[in-house]
C-alpha cells in the first residue's frame, strides 16, 4: 500500500517520463535530431526541410502509435488481470490479441481499411468473452487459464495462416503484423483506432472503484452491493476496445499488457484509480523506449519491436510461472 | 428480524437445505451450529443473498429478500465469507470499502461517510490498525479489520461465516465478546460456529442443523437441556459451576 501524496508524485514523474520518451522517439533514429533543431524545423514549416519531413511523416506517426498502443495494452492487461483474478492474464497470453489479429486480417482482406479497427475490437471481444466463460464454467486455475488461452491462440493462428495461403496478396504485411511492430504505421490508422481507444480508456476509468471492490473477492463484492457480473462484462468490453484498437495498427504486440501492470503495482499499489493511469503512462514509456531501442541498437538494420518484447516478456513470464509458487495475485 | 419458511436451497441442482423454517431474532447473537456438511454455511449464504433459494420464503423485516435492491440490501445486511483474498491495502481503506453501497455515482466519500468509517473502526477495535497493511496483520487483527468494513455498511444485520476459524483461542474469545457487545448495542448478529461450548456460552439463540434440516432451535439453555447437541455431534456436553460448557471426556 502506498499513501496518496506519494502516488501523486509517482504519477507526475511518470507523466514527465512519458514526455521524455515521446521526445526520445522523435529525436533518435538513423539520423539523430537534437530537440531544439526539431522544434525549430516544425516551427519554420519549410516543406522541403528533410528534418521536418522525417519527423512529421516517419517518426511522429510511429511515436503516436507507440504511445497509444503501449498505454492501451497495459491498461487492458490490468483490467483482464482484475477480472480474471489472474496475475498471468494479459491480452496476448489469453488469446485476445490473436482474436483481434485474426478478425483484423479478415477485415483487411474482405472490407475497406477503415473497417479494420472495428473488426479487431469484435475479435478481441469474442475471444475475451470466450476465455471468461471458460473461466466461469470450469473455475479455471491460474495456469489452466493460460493453457486455454494458448489453445485459443493456436486455433486463431491456424485461421491466420489459412488466410495467408488463400489470399497471399491480400495479407502482404502479415509477417510484420504477427510479430507486432510500429514501423510503417500511418497516422490515419492510429486515427481510425482513436475512438475505440478513447471509449475503452474512459470506461476503464469509470470502472476503477468497482474493480477495487471486486479485488475483495466475489462474495464480499456481492455483499457490498456490487453488480459483479455487469462489472466484469464492462471491464472485458473496455479491455477488448483497448487491445483490439491497438492490434488494428500495431499488430500482435505482446507482453506489454502482462509486464507493465506488475511494475505499476510495485510503484503505486493496488488502488485501480491510481493503478490504471499509472499503467497507461508506464505502458507508453515502456513501448516507446523499447521501440526506439529496437530500431537503433542494430542500425542500419531495424528490429521489429515485437521481437524485443517477446524476449523481455518471455523471460518475465517464466519468472511469473516458476518464481512464485504461492499463487498470490498481488505481491 | 429474519423469518425463514420451508426453505430449500443448494448448488447446481444439488439440494442441500430441505424444508428449513426458523426465526432470527433482532438485536441478539444467533449461532448456527452443526456438523460439517449439514448446510449451515449454505443457510448463511441464502440469508446473505449470495445464493437464490430453490423454494420457500425468506423475509427480512417482513419483506421477501428478493424485493430489496442490490445496494439497498447491502445497506441492511453485511456478510463476511470465510475465505477471501487479502489485497495489499490498509485497514482504513478496507473499512472505507464498506461505504460502497452508500456512495453516489461519483463514488466520492462525504464527511458523513468518513465519520461512519471512523466509527466502524472504533467499534471493531481496529482504530489503531487503520494505517496498517492487511497482509501484515495477525488473524485476529484481520478479522477485526473485515468486521470494521461490515460495520461501515451500517446495516442492522451482520452475517459471519466461521469468524473464529484459524484464530488463536484468546483472539477467538475476544472476537466473540465483540459480537456480544455489538448485539447489546442493537445489531442482529448471525454467526456460523463449529465450537459447541463456545456457541452455548455466547449465543442468545441457537440454530442446530443436521443433514440439511433444522434439528433444534431455541435458547442455549433449552438446547442444552434437550440434549439435541449431544445427539447431533455424538459427544456429551457438561455445564460447569461458572456457567461455561465443556465436552465430557469420552
Amino acid at each position: 500500500m502506498k499513501d496518496k501524496r506519494q502516488n501523486r508524485l509517482v504519477l507526475a514523474a511518470l507523466a514527465v517520463l512519458t514526455l521524455g520518451a515521446m521526445a526520445l522517439s522523435l529525436c533518435v533514429g538513423s539520423q539523430g535530431v537534437a530537440l531544439p533543431r526539431l522544434l525549430a524545423a516544425l516551427r519554420a514549416g519549410d516543406p522541403a526541410d528533410p528534418v521536418r519531413r522525417i519527423v512529421l511523416y516517419v517518426r511522429l506517426p510511429r511515436m503516436a502509435a507507440g504511445l497509444c498502443c503501449g498505454a492501451a495494452m497495459a491498461v487492458a492487461g490490468a483490467l483482464l488481470q482484475a477480472v480474471l483474478n489472474n496475475a498471468m492474464a494479459s491480452p496476448n497470453v489469453i488469446g485476445v490479441n490473436a482474436g483481434a489479429g485474426f478478425f483484423a486480417l479478415l477485415a483487411g482482406v474482405l472490407l475497406p481499411q477503415r473497417a479494420v479497427p472495428g473488426a479487431a475490437f469484435a475479435g478481441a471481444l469474442v475471444t475475451a468473452l470466450l476465455i471468461y466463460l471458460l473461466a466461469l464454467r470450469a473455475g479455471l486455475a491460474r495456469t489452466t487459464l493460460v493453457l486455454a488461452g494458448l489453445a485459443v491462440s493456436g486455433i486463431l493462428t491456424a485461421g491466420v495462416n489459412t488466410m495467408r495461403l488463400l489470399f497471399p496478396e491480400g495479407v502482404t504485411g502479415a509477417d510484420g503484423f504477427l510479430i507486432g511492430g510500429l514501423s510503417g504505421v500511418s497516422l490515419t490508422a492510429v486515427g481510425s483506432a482513436l475512438p475505440y481507444l478513447a471509449a475503452g480508456g474512459v470506461l476503464a476509468l469509470f470502472l476503477a472503484p468497482e474493480l477495487n471492490i471486486l479485488a475483495l473477492g466475489e462474495q464480499t463484492a456481492v455483499s457490498l452491493g456490487l453488480p459483479v457480473g455487469r462489472t466484469r462484462l464492462a471491464s472485458i468490453l473496455a479491455a477488448a476496445l483497448l487491445a483490439g484498437a491497438a492490434v488494428s495498427f500495431a499488430g500482435l504486440i505482446s507482453f506489454v499488457g502482462l509486464l507493465v501492470p506488475h511494475i505499476a503495482r510495485r510503484l503505486v499499489g493496488v488502488d485501480h484509480r491510481v493503478l490504471l493511469p499509472a499503467c497507461a503512462l508506464l505502458g507508453a514509456i515502456f513501448l516507446l523506449v523499447c521501440d526506439t531501442a529496437a530500431r537503433t541498437l542494430f542500425a542500419p538494420y531495424e528490429l521489429p519491436v515485437g521481437i524485443l518484447l517477446n524476449v523481455i516478456g518471455g523471460v518475465f513470464f517464466l519468472y511469473l510461472l516458476l518464481g512464485r509458487k504461492r499463487g498470490r495475485v498481488y505481491d | 428480524m429474519i423469518e425463514v419458511n420451508g426453505l430449500t436451497a443448494g448448488y447446481g441442482g444439488q439440494s442441500i437445505l430441505q424444508g428449513v423454517s426458523l426465526t432470527v431474532p433482532a438485536g441478539a447473537v444467533t449461532v448456527i451450529l452443526g456438523p460439517n456438511g449439514c448446510g449451515k454455511t449454505t443457510l448463511l449464504r441464502v440469508l446473505a443473498r449470495q445464493i437464490r433459494p430453490t423454494g420457500g420464503a425468506v423475509r427480512l423485516e417482513g419483506r421477501p429478500l428478493d424485493h430489496y435492491g442490490r445496494r439497498e440490501f447491502a445497506r441492511k445486511v453485511a456478510f463476511l465469507p470465510q475465505s477471501r483474498p487479502v489485497p495489499g491495502i490498509t485497514v482504513g481503506a478496507l473499512a472505507a470499502h464498506g461505504r460502497f453501497p452508500h456512495l453516489g455515482l461519483s463514488r466520492q466519500m462525504t464527511a458523513r461517510d468518513r465519520q461512519a468509517v471512523a466509527d466502524a473502526l472504533r467499534q471493531a477495535g481496529a482504530a489503531e490498525l487503520a494505517g496498517r497493511d492487511l497482509r501484515t496483520l495477525s488473524g485476529g487483527q484481520r478479522q477485526r479489520a473485515y468486521l470494521a468494513m461490515a460495520l461501515a455498511q451500517q446495516g442492522d444485520v451482520l452475517l459471519l461465516d466461521e469468524p473464529t476459524a484459524g484464530l488463536d483461542i484468546a483472539a477467538q474469545l475476544e472476537f466473540l465478546a465483540l459480537c456480544r457487545t455489538l448485539a447489546d448495542a442493537g445489531r442482529t448478529m448471525v454467526l456460523v460456529l463449529h465450537d459447541v461450548p463456545q456457541a452455548l456460552r455466547y449465543a442468545d439463540h441457537m440454530i442446530l442443523m443436521q443433514g440439511g434440516r433444522l434439528f433444534a432451535e431455541g435458547t442455549p439453555d433449552a438446547v442444552f437441556a434437550s440434549r439435541a447437541a449431544e445427539q447431533v455431534f455424538g459427544v456429551a456436553f457438561r455445564r460447569a459451576e461458572d456457567g461455561n460448557y465443556y465436552v465430557a471426556a469420552v
